[in-house]
C-alpha cells in the first residue's frame, strides 16, 4: 500500500468520488420517487401486487453487469453514457421499493386508517399524513438497502467505461497495482456506510413517536 | 441518423437474440452454453458450500446463545457494501489469477445473508417451545438441533436463497479475470461490440437466477417443519434475507 | 404533519443539486454532433484511451501536452476494446484518442492489404469516415505478435509463425476476447500460415492475465505486444512473420476534425515527431513498476525530457 498515491492523486481521487456519488444517488432519488405511487397502487389493487410485485423480483434478480451491457441496446444510448448506469440502478431500486413500499403501507394498521377516515381525513391527505409516515421506518430500512447497493454497484459500470470509482479496480487491475484498489474499496465503503447513517438518522428524525416508546432500534 | 424507434431496435435484437440461441455452435465445446454454464454453476455450488459451512453454525450459535446478534447485524450490512469487482481485482493481488479469488470474493458475499437467515430463524423460534424442550429433559445442544435448527429452516434458506442470487450475479464478473462462466458471453461480447452476444449472455443469466430463485422458493415452502405447517406459519410466510436484515437493524 | 412531505422533498432537492452540480446525466458523454460544429478553438477535448496500459500513457501524454498549451481535457481512459471506443469516437462521446495506423485500418476496412508503413497511412487517410482525421504518424511502433515461451521455441524449432504452424494443433493460444474474430487475428494467422490453435482462451489485451497465462503454461501461444518489456525479461519468444500479418502499426493521433486547430494539430504533431519504438520500450518499462512510477508521472517526466511539457 503506497500511501503518498493517495495526496498526489488528490484531484483524481475527488472528481471520481464526485461523479461515483451522483450516479449512485440520483437513481435512488429517482427511483423512491416512482415507487411510492407503484407500491401505493400494489398495496391498493391486488391485481397490481399480483403483477408488479413479481416483475420487480425478476428486475432485481437480473445482475448488474448484465442490465449495464444491455441497456445501449435497449435504450438506444451512446455506449458511454451515464443513462446507462442510472436507468440501471433506478430499475433496482424500484424493484427493490416497490415490493417494500407495499408491504409497508399493508402493514399500517387498519384500525388507524379506520380512525383517521372518521376523523375526516380525504383519501389523499391521509395517504400523506397518516398512511406513508407509519410507513417510514420499513421504507427507510428499504432505502438504506438500496442507497448501500447502489453506492456498491456503481463501481461495475467500470467495465464499460463508467465507473466512478471503479475506475480505481480496472486500471489498479491491468497495472497490477493493489493500492488505488484499496483506496476505491475504501472510499466505496466508508460512502455506503455514511448513506446509511444519514438514512438512519433522517428515519429517527421522521417518527419521533418511535423514539418515545421502547427507546427505537438496538 | 437510425429512423427505427427504440421499439424496432429492440425487436432486431430480440430476432437476433433468437437466431443466436438456434445456432448450433453455440451450444457445443468450451465457448458453449452447456460447458459455461457447469462452470458458473460450478463456481456457485463451491462457493455456497464453504460460505454455508462457515455462516450456519455461527449463526446458529449466535442465535442460540443471543450473544453477539449485533455483530451478525452489523456484518451482514457492513459486507453488503462490498464492491464486487474491487473485491476480485484487489484479491488477485494478494492470490494471483485463477479461480481462488473469485471463489473468495463470493464466499465473502454469500456469509452475510446465509448469517443473518441462520440468525433469525433460530432467534425466532417461540419461547414456548424451547422451554418445553428444555423441560423435556434436552440438553442445550439438543435443543438447538432438534428443535431450533429445523424451525429455523424456512430463514435459513430464505438467506440461502439470497446468498445463491448473490453469487450467481457476482460470478458474471469473474470472467473479467480470464475466468469461464456464463460471464464469459458478457464480457467477450462487449470487447467484440457484439450485442447478440451479450444480450444472450444476458438472457442466460437472467433465465439461471429466476430458475434457481423459483427452485429454491418451492424448496423453502416444501421444507417448513411438519410442526408449522399451519395456516398461521405460511402467513408468516420466509422473507427475504435483505428485509430481515433490513429489519433486524432498524 | 408535513414532516414526510419536506423530507421527500428534500431528497428530490439533493437529487436534483447532485442533477446540476456534477454535470447533466442526460447529455451523456458528448454535446450534440461534433462532426458538422466550425473548427473555432476547442473548448474541451475529451481524451479517451483503450483498455491496455500503452494507451492509456499515450492518452495521458497527449493530455498533459494539451493541458500545458492550455487547452481544457477531459479524461475517459479505459474504455474498452477498439470495438467499444471507435463508435464512442464516432458518436462525439470522446474527440482523441492515440492509434495504431494498421489495426485502426483493418477496423475500417477488413479487407485492407496494405502492410508498408506508407501504404498503410495513405489508405487510412482515404478511407476514415467524415469528421475523423488522423495527423501525422510517429515512427514508433507498436504490434501484435505470436509469442511463445522459451522452451516451446527450443521444442518445435520455432523463430516464426510459419515454423510454429505444423504444430499449431497442439497448442492453446490466448489473447484478448476480440482477436478471436479480428482480420489480423486467427482468422489472419489461419489463412496466412496454415496455423489453427487447438483452443483459443479469451484473456485480455496484452495484460496480466494473457502475462499469467502464457507463465504458467495454460496457454502456450499469446498476443502480446512488441513494446511489452515482459517478452524480453522472460526470454520470451515474439515469432517472426514474414507474410506481414500484423501491417505498421505506427502510432497516430485519430481526432475529431472538428476539434483540430493549429494549436492542436501542431502540438500532437510534434508528440509523434519525438516519440520512437525505444521510447515506448522504456516508457512501458517504467510503468510496469507501478509502486513508484504512476501513468500521470512517466507521460509527465518523458514530455519535460523532450521539451514537451
Amino acid at each position: 500500500m503506497i500511501w503518498s498515491w493517495i495526496p498526489s492523486n488528490a484531484d483524481r481521487i475527488l472528481a471520481l468520488t464526485v461523479e461515483h456519488l451522483r450516479l449512485a444517488l440520483i437513481p435512488v432519488v429517482v427511483g423512491l420517487v416512482l415507487s411510492v405511487p407503484l407500491g401505493w397502487f400494489a398495496k391498493r389493487y391486488p391485481f397490481a401486487r399480483a403483477v408488479l410485485v413479481p416483475a420487480a423480483g425478476v428486475l432485481y434478480t437480473i445482475p448488474s453487469l448484465t442490465l449495464f451491457v444491455v441497456l445501449p441496446g435497449i435504450l438506444g444510448t451512446r455506449i458511454l453514457s451515464e443513462i446507462n448506469i442510472i436507468v440501471a440502478l433506478t430499475i433496482y431500486t424500484v424493484a427493490l421499493l416497490v415490493r417494500t413500499i407495499a408491504d409497508a403501507l399493508a402493514a399500517v394498521p387498519g384500525l388507524v386508517v379506520a380512525a383517521a377516515t372518521a376523523m375526516g381525513y380525504r383519501p389523499a391527505r391521509r395517504f400523506l399524513d397518516v398512511e406513508l409516515p407509519l410507513a417510514i421506518p420499513v421504507l427507510i430500512a428499504g432505502l438504506r438497502v438500496a442507497t448501500v447497493s447502489s453506492i456498491s454497484l456503481v463501481s461495475v459500470g467500470a467495465l464499460i467505461g463508467v465507473g466512478g470509482l471503479g475506475e480505481f479496480f480496472t486500471e489498479g487491475f491491468q497495472l497490477q497495482f493493489p493500492t488505488e484498489i484499496i483506496v476505491g474499496v475504501a472510499l466505496i465503503v466508508l460512502l455506503a456506510l455514511a448513506g446509511d447513517a444519514v438514512l438512519l438518522m433522517i428515519g429517527r428524525i421522521l417518527t419521533p413517536w418511535n423514539r418515545q416508546a421502547a427507546g427505537g432500534a438496538p | 441518423m437510425e429512423p427505427a424507434g427504440g421499439g424496432g431496435r429492440a425487436v432486431n435484437l430480440f430476432l437476433e437474440v433468437v437466431q443466436w440461441f438456434g445456432d448450433a455452435s453455440n451450444w457445443s465445446g468450451t465457448r458453449g452454453v452447456p460447458s459455461r454454464l457447469a462452470d458458473h454453476l460450478a463456481y456457485t455450488v463451491q462457493a455456497l458450500l464453504i460460505a454455508a459451512v462457515i455462516a450456519v453454525p455461527i449463526g446458529a450459535v449466535i442465535g442460540h446463545t443471543g450473544r453477539g446478534g449485533f455483530f451478525v447485524v452489523g456484518t451482514a450490512n457492513g459486507l453488503r457494501a462490498l464492491p464486487e469487482l474491487g473485491m476480485l481485482t484487489l484479491l488477485v493481488g494478494f492470490v494471483g489469477i485463477g479461480l481462488l479469488p473469485l471463489t473468495i470474493a463470493l464466499v465473502i458475499l454469500a456469509v452475510p445473508p446465509l448469517l443473518a437467515g441462520t440468525y433469525a430463524g433460530v432467534r425466532n423460534t417461540d419461547p414456548a417451545v424451547i422451554d418445553a424442550a428444555r423441560g423435556m429433559g434436552m440438553r442445550e445442544q439438543e435443543v438447538l438441533t432438534k428443535v431450533e435448527l429445523p424451525i429455523a429452516v424456512p430463514l435459513i434458506l430464505g438467506g440461502l436463497r439470497t446468498a445463491t442470487l448473490q453469487v450467481i450475479a457476482t460470478a458474471t464478473i469473474g470472467a473479467y479475470i480470464g475466468l469461464s462462466g456464463l460471464g464469459r458471453f458478457l464480457i467477450d461480447g462487449l470487447a467484440r461490440n457484439d450485442y447478440t452476444e451479450m444480450a444472450a449472455g444476458a438472457v442466460l443469466v437472467a433465465a439461471l437466477a429466476l430458475i434457481v430463485e423459483a427452485l429454491l422458493g418451492a424448496l423453502q415452502r416444501l421444507l417448513v417443519s411438519p410442526g408449522l405447517r399451519t395456516a398461521q406459519a405460511s402467513r408468516r410466510a420466509p422473507r427475504q434475507a435483505p428485509v430481515v436484515a433490513g429489519g433486524i437493524a432498524s | 404533519m408535513n414532516r414526510t412531505l419536506v423530507a421527500l422533498a428534500g431528497l428530490l432537492a439533493l437529487g436534483l443539486t447532485a442533477c446540476g452540480g456534477g454535470g447533466d446525466p442526460l447529455s451523456g458523454g458528448g454535446a450534440g454532433t461534433a462532426a458538422n460544429q466550425p473548427p473555432a478553438a476547442p473548448d474541451v477535448i475529451k481524451v479517451g484511451s483503450a483498455n491496455f496500459t500503452e494507451s492509456r500513457l499515450l492518452a495521458e501524454i497527449y493530455a498533459q501536452a494539451l493541458e500545458t498549451k492550455g487547452v481544457k481535457v477531459e479524461r475517459s481512459f479505459g474504455i474498452g476494446s477498439r470495438e467499444v471506443y471507435f463508435p464512442a469516437l464516432k458518436d462525439g462521446s470522446i474527440d482523441l484518442i492515440p492509434e495504431y495506423t494498421g489495426n485502426l485500418l483493418q477496423e475500417i476496412d477488413p479487407q485492407a492489404t496494405a502492410t508498408a508503413s506508407d501504404q498503410v497511412y495513405q489508405e487510412l487517410t482515404a478511407k476514415l469516415p467524415d469528421g475523423m482525421i488522423v495527423l501525422e504518424q510517429s515512427a514508433a511502433e507498436d504490434k501484435d505478435a505470436v509469442v511463445i515461451t522459451q522452451e516451446t521455441a527450443q521444442r518445435y524449432n520455432a523463430r516464426s509463425i510459419a515454423d510454429l504452424a505444423p504444430h499449431c494443433g497442439e497448442l492453446v493460444f490466448g489473447g484478448p476476447p476480440e482477436f478471436a474474430e479480428r482480420p489480423y487475428g486467427l482468422p489472419g494467422i489461419e489463412r496466412l500460415y496454415n496455423c489453427t490453435f487447438a483452443d483459443f482462451r479469451s484473456l485480455d489485451a496484452g495484460g496480466p492475465l494473457t502475462i499469467a497465462a502464457l507463465t504458467d503454461g495454460s496457454i502456450q501461444a499469446a498476443d502480446l505486444f512488441t513494446t511489452d518489456p515482459t517478452i524480453i525479461d522472460r526470454g520470451w519468444v515474439a515469432l517472426e512473420d514474414p507474410q506481414n500479418n500484423f501491417s505498421a502499426q505506427n502510432v497516430v493521433p485519430l481526432v475529431n476534425e472538428a476539434k483540430v486547430n493549429d494549436q492542436v494539430r501542431q502540438t500532437l504533431n510534434s508528440i509523434s515527431a519525438a516519440l520512437t519504438t525505444d521510447a515506448l520500450l522504456q516508457l512501458n518499462r517504467e510503468v510496469a513498476n507501478a509502486a513508484e512510477n504512476t501513468v500521470e508521472q512517466v507521460a509527465k517526466r518523458w514530455l519535460t525530457a523532450n521539451n514537451l511539457g
